[in-house]
């Protein structure tokens, strides 16, 4: 249930030692931190435990945030270290250009499949999972820009990148998301167009 | 870049709303007089509204409560602001500024100046390995002044470790 305080009244009440003010934080975000994760990290299962692991993180550094910028921006910066730390472990290559030809194998192996399904499939599915085949860089930052309401300064402070690189980046995977379309789902996007 | 990707860039640009003014009207101008612009703008544009449609991912119905029953077992750090303490920062800053200052001040001591007008300005490389390192660091003065630092260092972290113990010893 929402207590329609903002998100710093609600951090000056957890500093203060109110701790289940913070589930309010958690129910306010979890969709947001979810979906960054999942975009990045791909399967569900590890995703829920990062997700969990960034507001543990969160809460245990809540002192450390001082409201110069959104809290959805400081709790982003977390969402990507941890997820950054967690691919690492999972020596997984979180470079888009890199890792494009991974995807692009992986891709082949089920275009076919994957076309019957989405068949069915509305036109939001049919870009989220276009999204789900994109490098974890490419997900992310489409993520935080379209989803996670930041703009170019905060997605620069959260991915620690220049804004121009920024924008250079989120053009990049924009790019890439729509080749993703036409080449899986060329029949739902001849209808869109 | 190409002429259809420096398009699409612009476009992308004009639907964020991060172009200029003249910008803004000269990419209105193209989309209205040329079809190539309107067709990709159109594209582009039913791209960016069927990305803003997208739903978030939820995760497990669990979730909140799982993350308050694990936090229930953590404090809040203190702010890292209130743990870093400034003297030692500038007693770091402060050990390493002396250490090049004496370095230097040292090293232009031991500058023959009056040999330096008959020089050409060129530099015999060959006799680099020629210089005998060993009566350098047997000098008395560094050889003092590297104690010094040691004993600079290892007071430096004796202080930090105090702190860190005396921190430790307050959490529990």
């Amino acid at each position: 249930m929402s207590t329609g305080l903002g998100d710093n009244e609600i951090i000056s009440r957890v500093l203060q030692g109110e701790q289940n003010a913070y589930a309010e934080l958690v129910n306010r975000y979890q969709g947001y931190v979810f979906t960054l994760t999942l975009r990045m990290i791909k399967s569900r299962e590890d995703a829920e435990e990062v997700a969990q692991d960034v507001f543990i993180k969160a809460y245990r550094s809540l002192a450390d945030f001082r409201g110069e910028s959104k809290f959805s921006t400081w709790l982003y910066t977390i969402v990507n270290t941890t997820s950054i730390t967690f691919l690492r472990k999972k020596r997984l290559d979180i470079h888009s250009l890199d890792n494009e030809r991974v995807f692009e194998i992986a891709d082949g192996k089920d275009s076919g499949f994957r076309a019957n399904l989405v068949e069915q499939k509305s036109r939001v599915n049919m870009v989220n999972e276009a999204i789900s085949m994109l490098s974890p860089d490419d997900a992310e930052i489409i993520t935080l820009f379209y989803k996670a309401e930041q703009n170019l300064e905060e997605i620069s402070r959260i991915l620690r990148l220049e804004t121009n690189t920024v924008k250079v980046r989120l053009h990049r995977a924009r790019t890439r998301l729509k080749e993703k379309m036409e080449k899986n789902f060329s029949e739902e996007v001849k209808n869109i167009y | 870049m190409n002429q259809q990707e420096n398009i699409e860039q612009q476009l992308w640009s004009y639907i964020d709303g991060f172009s200029s003014n003249g910008e803004r009207a000269s990419i209105e101008k193209l989309i209205a007089t040329n079809f190539e612009w309107k067709n990709k703008y159109h594209e582009l544009l039913e791209m960016h509204q069927l990305m803003n449609t997208t739903e978030l991912e939820q995760p497990s119905l669990r979730f909140t409560k799982n993350v308050m029953e694990k936090i229930a077992q953590y404090h809040i750090a203190p702010a890292t602001k209130n743990y870093i303490n400034k003297k030692i920062i500038w007693g770091i800053a402060g050990f390493f500024f002396t250490l090049i200052l004496v370095f230097l001040i040292y090293g232009f001591a031991q500058v023959e100046w009056t040999s330096s007008t008959d020089s050409k300005y060129t530099i015999d490389l060959s006799r680099l390995s020629q210089v005998d390192y060993s009566r350098i660091f047997n000098n008395n003065f560094v050889n003092g002044f590297m104690m010094v630092n040691v004993l600079l260092g290892l007071v430096l972290l004796d202080r930090v470790l105090a702190n860190k113990r005396k921190k430790f010893q307050k959490q529990s």
